[in-house]
């Protein structure tokens, strides 16, 4: 698994070069995906009844840090429609993208995504879940945000990002308290120990953040609005991200989380309720749209909800109801989305009330479009019919209000396959009115579609392939074994009854689709107006805040830095005696004349009214200190400061030559209160210097690194080995630290430049009078490094 | 700001100056010395050439841009300790070949240290010149 994910991590840079040379190129790259989804069906069918496939990366074990993957039936179902539909969906958009300038990025992001979707579903340690759920989170921000020009599709990936991010926090939380409760952090581990979680006093947090968790990322109500407006995202990333997979990492949480925390009522019914709701409503309200992409996007909120809906009632058979409508719903609705991309692609809209008739023109597209909405309608012999007859089956099981929970399923079910005959069918039947020049498009963008609707077709006649795949599956979210046994027919039944009703109930809404959409259109469903309102509130709070903690002024930052690292410091040396056992030289003359140095540098920076002069008296400062270091043994230490203090210095003379020669001088109050804080946290500082020559701990790793140094790391020079070796990843951290900083600085040297080249060419040219109202030409905007008047 | 004496005075030792900061890196792990300091070394050589000839020489002498040196330099130390995990040991582990017949020592951590030195010597010159060409 560790390769499988790195490789396709390491395809990011590639698909990035290749798609740039052109789009088409990089199809190529999806045989990349289907080689996993090949090497997948091999493992889970030796894994079959065997234990599952795990790999431990060694990652800092001192730590106890280890990155463990493990693949039982429930992640090889979820990673083969990852990989599977993946690799269509890269074929796909290498065609789709032909002759985009950004094509190479787009498949660059796919393949981001998709190494991040694979570590969610294979990841066995709740932080290293955590961070792949994230990387899905920021890869669909990206996506999204494709076409980062329209104001929509920022503000659309950045809702999308804002919620599912906040639900990937609560994993987090969640995470956590999982780990203290069962004291491990594998979710293997977790399983196993059930019993202590659940008498945990966390349980109801757990239960809670989980489901937040998961509720946001697979857009249950009232998270769902951040679904459709996501669908600002290019085609083949809508129908990977937004219904095929991402959205469905929600369902995958609930479902490994079930056999330990599911059952109780405040899991039931917070997970029935919101599936119910969700389903109902979503499925609903994608009749009232006219955008292909929006009715699928509601069709696929609701079929989620029915998903979540059936692991809620959490009896081996609904679960296992829940799997196979996710693999039927993943088959059927990839396949429209990529119609509806194609149709898009052929005529340039995606309106449903514009297209018909385009049967002739697009036969191949006609097809898998047909499929499709006969799959998603629930027709016999294709996949939705299985995955319904199953899910009315286990409703109707259930010891409490069997009748009204199928009653929900079917309700929901048949609006659903409205929706997919509004995409798959409407386009393609009736008078063609317009778009002669529509016909079938080149085959990378026509057999994608048409493999996933014939998949569907297959396992719609033999759905026992399914069989063993999803029995895995289905015992590791109940955590019971099972054996499915799938089959077309059912026997005459109840849930044959049901089946037929949501058809015919499906073909009556369709025929009357246009009075039900201009009944539903006044429906108000403006349901991120509590997102706005939040966001609003929060702007309103941070714009109180603010102010006061982002004054532009350099010396209140350093004012609330000293005086905050300084109460720190004297708390953590709170109740030790002054400097007890210190060790104490007499001084030898030249380190007092060092001192004397530093003393009158330092007083004349202070008192300095020319910004130069404290510029130059600071260096003084810097060296002398430099000198110190070198006085007391530490010629490393000394060798960089006296580098450090050159490089700054050239800096300073260069930011403050800007600068106009202002009075520096502030009045009496402030600067008593300076000298104040000044002395109080040099004094802090030397009893800090003192305690730290006199703890042992110090000495005792002194003494460890001079030892281990030569040996251990061919090193004399422990400062350098400490460095670059025992403590490396602090290095690591430091220099990337150092980068960002560079990078911020000259950015905003290269803002400054270009709003004071604003600035004169405004100078240069008065600016014409262009209305008589219009106020007079506004003065250069206020400079945020320019010093304000003291108050 | 440029003077003749500046000019001689920076012919005869930014050469020195680079000589210095290899010789400051390759004694690092031993004496006084490493990337750390070796870097700032080599970007105080070039802020003399840009004092001495102006921004546009110093940049094309330093031959890719610093937003480069940045880069390079964190991927080679990211590149030190990944590696390991690859193979299979504990993140950022050390490998270490002695050349034979003598008793120099050669080990990834002297990688490491060359990215920390190409790190610093990005933000120095990231940082400097575009201020200078202001």
């Amino acid at each position: 698994m560790p390769i499988v994910l790195l490789v396709t991590l390491l395809l990011v840079p590639v698909a990035a070069v290749v798609g740039r040379r052109g789009a088409r190129a990089a199809s190529v790259l999806a045989l990349w995906p289907a080689a996993v989804t090949g090497w997948l069906a091999l493992e889970l069918r030796a894994a079959h009844g065997g234990a599952p496939r795990t790999d431990l990366v060694r990652w800092a074990p001192t730590l106890g840090l280890e990155l463990s993957f493990r693949l039982d039936g429930l992640s090889g179902l979820f990673a083969l429609l990852v990989a599977g539909i993946g690799a269509g969906v890269v074929l796909y958009a290498g065609y789709d993208f032909d002759g985009h300038p950004h094509a190479g990025r787009f498949q660059a992001t796919l393949f981001l995504f998709m190494a991040a979707m694979l570590g969610v579903v294979v990841a066995d340690d709740v932080y290293a879940l955590f961070v792949f759920w994230e990387l899905t989170g920021f890869s669909s921000y990206l996506l999204v945000g494709f076409d980062h020009d329209r104001a929509e599709a920022r503000r659309s990936a950045l809702q999308a990002l804002i919620v599912t991010g906040a639900g990937g926090l609560c994993l987090l939380a969640a995470g956590v308290l999982l780990h203290q409760a069962a004291g491990t952090a594998s979710l293997s581990g977790l399983l196993e120990r059930g019993a202590a979680i659940r008498a945990s006093g966390a349980f109801p947090a757990i239960v809670v953040l989980v489901l937040l968790a998961a509720f946001t990322k697979s857009a249950q109500f009232p998270f769902h609005f951040w679904l459709p407006d996501a669908m600002a995202a290019p085609t083949p990333a809508s129908a990977y991200l937004h219904s095929a997979t991402m959205v469905k990492a929600g369902v995958y949480l609930i479902a490994r989380t079930t056999p330990v925390l599911g059952g109780g009522a405040l899991w039931t019914g917070l997970v029935l309720g919101a599936g119910g709701l969700t389903a109902a409503m979503a499925a609903a309200l994608a009749l009232r749209e006219t955008d292909m992409k929006r009715v699928l996007a509601f069709s696929t909120v609701a079929a989620l909800g029915a998903i979540v809906f059936l692991l809620g009632l959490g009896t081996p058979a609904a679960i296992a109801a829940a799997l196979a409508y996710l693999v039927a719903h993943a088959s059927y609705k990839g396949t429209l989305f990529l119609v509806a991309g194609v149709i898009d692609h052929a005529t340039h809209t995606r309106d449903v009330t514009a297209l018909s008739g385009l049967r002739r023109a697009m036969p191949k597209t006609a097809l898998a479009g047909a499929l499709g909405a006969a799959s998603m309608a629930g027709l016999p012999l294709l996949v939705g019919f299985v995955g319904k007859e199953m899910a009315y089956e286990a409703a109707l099981a259930q010891p409490i209000a069997p009748v009204a929970l199928a009653a929900l399923l079917v309700v929901a079910s048949a609006l659903m396959g409205v929706a997919g005959l509004i995409v798959g069918w409407g386009p393609f039947t009736g008078h063609r009115r317009s778009h002669p020049e529509a016909h079938d498009p080149a085959f990378g963008l026509w057999l994608p579609p048409l493999a996933l609707a014939a998949f569907g077709l297959v396992a719609g006649v033999a759905p026992s392939l399914l069989g063993p795949t999803l029995s895995l599956a289905a015992s590791a979210a109940s955590g019971r074994p099972a054996n499915l046994d799938l089959a077309v027919f059912h026997g005459f039944g109840v849930p044959l009854a049901l089946s037929a009703a949501t058809i015919a109930a499906t073909v009556g809404v369709y025929a009357g689709r246009a009075r039900v959409r201009a009944a539903l259109a006044p429906v108000a469903t403006d349901t991120g107006r509590l997102y706005r309102a939040a966001l609003a509130a929060l702007d309103g709070i941070s714009e109180r805040i603010a102010p006061p903690l982002q004054s532009a002024r350099l010396a209140s930052y350093i004012l609330v830095f000293v005086v905050t690292s300084g109460a720190l410091a004297a708390w953590s040396l709170r109740g030790k005696g002054i400097a007890e056992g210190a060790i104490y030289t007499p001084p030898r003359g030249l380190e007092i004349a060092v001192a004397i140095t530093i003393l009158v540098a330092a007083f004349t920076a202070s008192r300095a009214r020319r910004t130069m002069v404290a510029v130059l008296s600071l260096g003084t400062v810097g060296y002398a200190v430099a000198l110190l270091f070198l006085l007391f043994g530490a010629p490393d230490l000394a060798m960089t400061q006296f580098a450090v203090e050159t490089l700054t210095a050239v800096i300073l003379v260069y930011v403050f030559w800007q600068f106009p020669a202002v009075d520096q001088s502030s009045p009496a109050r402030k600067k008593i209160r300076d000298a104040i804080v000044a002395v109080a946290f040099g004094g802090v500082m030397t009893m800090l210097a003192l305690e730290s020559s006199t703890e042992t701990t110090s000495r005792r790793l002194g003494e460890f690194f001079a030892a281990k140094s030569p040996t251990e790391a061919h090193g004399r020079n422990i400062v350098n080995v400490i460095l670059v070796d025992f403590r490396a990843l602090d290095t690591l951290g430091e220099i990337t630290v150092l980068t960002m900083a560079a990078i911020g600085v000259s950015a905003l040297v290269r803002i400054g430049a270009e709003e004071r080249a604003a600035r004169r060419r405004r100078a240069a040219t008065p600016e014409p009078p262009t209305a008589s109202t219009s106020a007079p030409a506004d003065p250069a905007p206020p400079a945020t490094t320019s010093q304000e008047p003291s108050s | 700001v440029s003077s003749p004496i500046l000019r001689t005075a920076a012919r005869v030792l930014i050469p020195l100056l680079h000589l210095f900061a290899v010789y400051l890196f390759l004694r690092g792990h031993d004496a006084p010395g490493g990337g750390f300091v070796a870097g700032l070394v080599t970007s105080v050589a070039f802020v003399l050439l840009m004092f001495s000839d102006g921004v546009a020489v110093a940049r094309r002498a330093a031959l890719v841009r610093p937003r480069f040196l940045l880069g390079a330099g964190l991927l080679t130390a990211l590149g030190t300790a990944i590696v390991p995990v690859v193979r299979g040991d504990p993140l950022l582990t050390s490998y270490w070949v002695t050349v034979p017949t003598t008793s120099v020592a050669l080990g990834t951590p002297i990688l490491f240290d060359l990215g920390v030195a190409l790190v610093v010597v990005g933000v120095a010159l990231t940082m400097i010149f575009p201020m200078a060409e202001e």
